[in-house]
């Protein structure tokens, strides 16, 4: 019952139990955290506004958004991956959500974010509803944690609308 | 200590070991049905999500039955591909009168989505609801690099049997 064997046995057992339960407690730690974030988004531009050959929309847009997520970071946050989107109905769709930037944010002292970019990524519609369509856009935030549970959530910003003519 | 005293001791021996595989298959069991999925673990295999996800690393799955939204990370599987693959969707769309949901996914780390980065089957545009075998929920770093050893080295797989055969055996005595 002493040997070599049954000791390290014992011992990696009790080590990895230890280090289960450390990781358990370090993402627990983060339910105690209550983020704040506040964030602006403005569409200062419509660049272009197209119908494609195959028949769907495409709007390309400049945006300007200024955003203070530092209440996110806990001591168990990796990054924080950011992204916005646009969200709108159309009459085949209850639903649409097309991503048009993200980032990530490596640590609380880059979480004061101030960008100023077109959309990096297109947005464009299943068929073309896009004349004239009121939007929302929302901007999401995913807490990646160091270890355990991840946390993911939205600021719904309302009020924005496409042009009446492609341009 | 007769034929009879080995026998019940032998008998002892199988029987714990017994209990211990069936109370480990109860509890994975146990893990499939509350997580909602087949593979409640998969393991990081590519550089695809970095750096929040690296090779190596294990994600836990969910999966129940509320509909995909952008933002979520979804483990899916792709006609033609073998091993799942975990990437973010980041658009979508839903039909109004069938519920029906198509999802456009992308790598964080990729400069592409995968529809034209060419991780989706030819042709094929979005994903549906049925693709995903989970989403994430949590994450461990570096745990999973004993499984990705094991699979690229199969070697280290047999001795590691090997050994724990053998200490099994020689316990016995």
């Amino acid at each position: 019952m002493h040997s070599f064997v049954y000791r390290a046995n014992a011992l990696l057992t009790f080590a990895v139990t230890i280090l289960a339960v450390m990781c358990a407690m370090a993402s627990f730690s983060d339910n105690l955290n209550v983020p704040s974030p506040t964030a602006e988004v403005q569409v200062l531009n419509i660049n272009w506004f197209q119908k494609h050959p195959n028949g769907n929309d495409e709007v390309s847009l400049t945006l300007n958004m200024s955003a203070n997520l530092q209440s996110m970071f806990t001591w168990n946050t990796k990054q924080v991956f950011v992204f916005i989107a646009a969200e709108y109905e159309t009459p085949l769709n209850s639903l649409n959500q097309v991503s048009l930037w993200d980032g990530i944010i490596p640590s609380k002292e880059h979480a004061k974010i101030w960008i100023h970019t077109t959309n990096k990524y297109r947005f464009s519609d299943q068929g073309s509803n896009l004349r004239g369509k009121e939007f929302n856009l929302t901007l999401h935030w995913h807490v990646m944690p160091k270890t355990g549970k991840m946390f993911a959530d939205k600021i719904v910003m309302t009020g924005y609308r496409l042009p009446d003519e492609y341009r | 200590m007769g034929f009879s005293g080995k026998a019940i001791e032998l008998a002892r021996q199988a029987t714990s070991l017994g209990v211990l595989v069936s109370s480990v298959l109860i509890m994975w069991k146990l893990w499939t049905l509350l997580s909602g999925s087949d593979s409640p673990v998969v393991v990081v295999l590519t550089g695809s999500m970095e750096p929040g996800f690296k090779r190596g690393d294990i994600l836990f799955l969910h999966l129940n039955k509320s509909p995909i939204r952008s933002g979520d990370i979804v483990v899916f599987n792709v006609d033609g591909r073998d091993i799942p693959i975990v990437h973010r969707v980041v658009m979508v769309h839903e039909q109004r009168d069938t519920g029906e949901i198509n999802f456009l996914t992308k790598g964080d780390n990729n400069p592409y989505d995968d529809r034209y980065g060419g991780i989706y089957a030819n042709g094929q545009l979005w994903l549906q609801q049925r693709d995903v075998i989970g989403r994430i929920i949590g994450f461990l770093p570096y745990v999973g690099w004993a499984t990705i050893i094991m699979i690229e080295k199969p070697i280290i797989k047999y001795l590691l049997i090997g050994i724990l055969s053998l200490l099994v055996i020689s316990s016995k005595e």
